[in-house]
């Protein structure tokens, strides 16, 4: 019988011919992840047991990204834990102060991740990498323990989703409105246990960083993963990224599916996701008309530099409306340089925006913009749970970067062409 | 064992079991105290050991953060009873040690304050309140050996490395 794209990643890595949706298989990795939320878990775990060692140093990324720079003190003290675990195991990807980005952005940008690759990181949106048509998935901090010390880790083969996609994007239109209205068809369990392969004549036409943000919010429809082809595309971006050999896996044309979903790009419009679930997706003029006290544009799923630039487009010449606080967020420091070039930043700061630093900051309630009673959120972020970004009874409405910047120039909910 | 149940909805995602505010902190006893705080304030105080959470589809959907299971396991929680739940989450309580039983009938048919009764290693689920018995499904053998050792870790520090599929 055929395998899918992630059953053929899994089959190369257990060393076996062929795997089935349902086997449980003992893979080999070739990465494992960790933040600083996650991995001093992991470490105190590698402790306990006596885990004294680590199977490749070279093997494991550290990235000091949700607390970091340190928010307070046991932020700093957990980033410490991690920093000295690094130096004990001899771990050189260790990232935090000016190397530092959000995980999710400086994996794929560092050249962490190729085609036909097995990853986990223990953060839910490790998921991100399938666009770069590698398997990856989040795992919590015993897992990350257990693939740092065997450089295994044991899966459930899964059974997959296709999504085909045809047509091309509006104008307005990407990949984050791509998604949203995928979890808004499936719901927040629709791909659980499973994998989305995605397939179609339109994948050409999707740049890479949309992929990155579709790929991103897998988990939010409960997925292990997702994964697009490789194409020319992943190729260029891959190029001077990663020098070490990679073979790309193709789906079989027999591989069995759950089900197809069609989507077609032309067809999408701009959405905006309300609280409190990632599946509440509706047409933003929906909402049109809600007041707006804070906008962050950012975040592991949306700030890349196409990200920045399509904000830039909607904030150029324009004043942020006074009674909204809008932060910017470049998410790596390769990104935030790219935009000091291109005078993203300082167009963002004329139009009254304020820039961090690279920082997950506000997305789980962290820093850099924490949310007040009542208060309502338009965020490129991916999650809009209760109490995600501060109080209990705030409000998250996740949403594009362009739906984003245009609701913080009105001050209220607004579809970009409207501003 | 037996105990009392919490019983809650749909989706409860790990960013209401153990908000990201705590996530700094790495204690158990710390992780216990602010154990389902932003989906219910009364919990930590009404919980006894041996209780259970009783709860409908996906449940720990979210973030990975392996602070959620293990607020709840030290917050005194014997078993976690879901119609389903989130893949990380699923995941992570087999890790740590929490015992977790998947069952639709139980889930939809079980209230709050009802007394229970359970095997873990039958997956029988028997409500002491409205007389009723139902049958959890189980766990394939090697994760059922792996909970048996006391989770992930002490499975791989036993050397069992090889005994893993």
């Amino acid at each position: 019988m055929g395998m899918t794209m992630t059953q053929k990643i899994f089959a190369r890595h257990c060393g076996r011919q062929e795997v089935q949706a349902g086997d449980l298989v003992y893979g080999a990795l070739d990465l494992v992840m960790g933040s600083d939320v996650t991995a001093p878990i992991a470490i105190h775990e590698m402790e306990k047991y006596g885990l004294k060692r680590v199977f490749d140093p070279n093997k494991i990324v550290l990235v000091m990204d949700h607390f970091a720079p340190n928010k307070d003190i046991r932020s700093a003290q957990n980033c410490a834990l991690a920093r000295q675990f690094a130096q004990q195991m001899g771990i050189s990807h260790f990232y935090d102060g000016g190397r530092m980005g959000i995980e999710h952005a400086l994996l794929p940008e560092q050249g962490f991740v190729a085609p036909g690759e097995l990853i986990i990181g223990a953060d839910s949106h490790t998921c991100t990498y399938g666009a770069l048509g590698a398997f990856s998935t989040g795992v919590g901090s015993t897992d990350m323990a257990a693939g740092m010390y065997a450089g295994k880790n044991w899966f459930k083969v899964p059974a997959a989703i296709l999504v085909n996609l045809t047509g091309r994007f509006s104008e307005y239109v990407g990949g984050k409105d791509l998604i949203l209205s995928l979890i808004g068809m499936i719901g927040v369990d629709g791909a659980r246990y499973k994998s989305i392969e995605f397939t179609g004549e339109a994948i050409a036409g999707i740049p890479m960083d949309d992929r990155f943000t579709i790929c991103n919010m897998a988990i939010e429809a409960g997925a292990k993963n997702a994964i697009f082809p490789v194409d020319q595309n992943t190729l260029d971006y891959l190029s001077g990224r990663v020098s070490r050999p990679f073979v790309p896996v193709e789906a079989d044309t027999d591989a069995s599916y759950v089900c197809t979903i069609d989507i077609n790009l032309s067809q999408l419009r701009p959405v905006l996701a309300a609280p409190f679930l990632p599946s509440n997706v509706k047409p933003v003029e929906h909402f049109r008309g809600l007041r707006v006290d804070q906008v962050v544009i950012g975040c592991c799923t949306n700030g890349r530099i196409s990200d920045l630039r399509m904000a830039a487009r909607i904030l150029k010449g324009r004043k942020i409306s006074e009674h909204v606080r809008c932060v910017i967020i470049p998410a790596t420091q390769e990104i935030y340089l790219q935009a000091i070039a291109e005078g993203l930043l300082e167009l963002f700061i004329q139009a009254g925006a304020t820039v961090s630093m690279p920082t997950c900051g506000p997305c789980n309630g962290g820093h850099v913009g924490v949310l007040s009673d009542h208060e309502r959120c338009v965020s490129t972020t991916n999650r809009n749970f209760v109490g995600r970004m501060g109080a209990r009874d705030s409000e998250i409405y996740l949403a594009s970067p362009a739906v984003a910047a245009a609701c913080a120039v009105a001050g209220t909910v607004v579809s970009p062409e409207e501003v | 064992m037996g105990g009392t149940v919490f019983k809650y909805r749909d989706n409860v995602d790990t960013d209401v079991i153990l908000p990201a505010r705590y996530l700094s902190l790495s204690k158990r006893e710390d992780l216990a105290a602010h154990c389902m705080e932003d989906l219910d304030r009364e919990f930590v105080a009404r919980v006894q050991p041996g209780d259970f959470i009783v709860a409908g589809e996906n449940f720990g959907c979210g973030s990975s953060r392996e602070h959620a299971p293990i607020a709840i396991l030290s917050s005194g929680i014997s078993c976690v009873i879901a119609a389903s739940f989130a893949r990380i989450f699923y995941r992570n309580a087999i890790n740590i040690g929490l015992p977790i039983l998947e069952c639709q009938e139980a889930a939809s048919e079980i209230r709050a304050g009802d007394k229970l009764e359970i095997n873990l290693a039958s997956g029988k689920i028997r409500n002491l309140t409205q007389g009723r018995t139902y049958q959890a499904g189980g766990f394939p053998p090697f994760l059922q050996d792996m909970m048996d050792a006391g989770g992930l870790l002490a499975y791989l520090a036993k050397k069992k490395e090889e005994v893993l599929p």
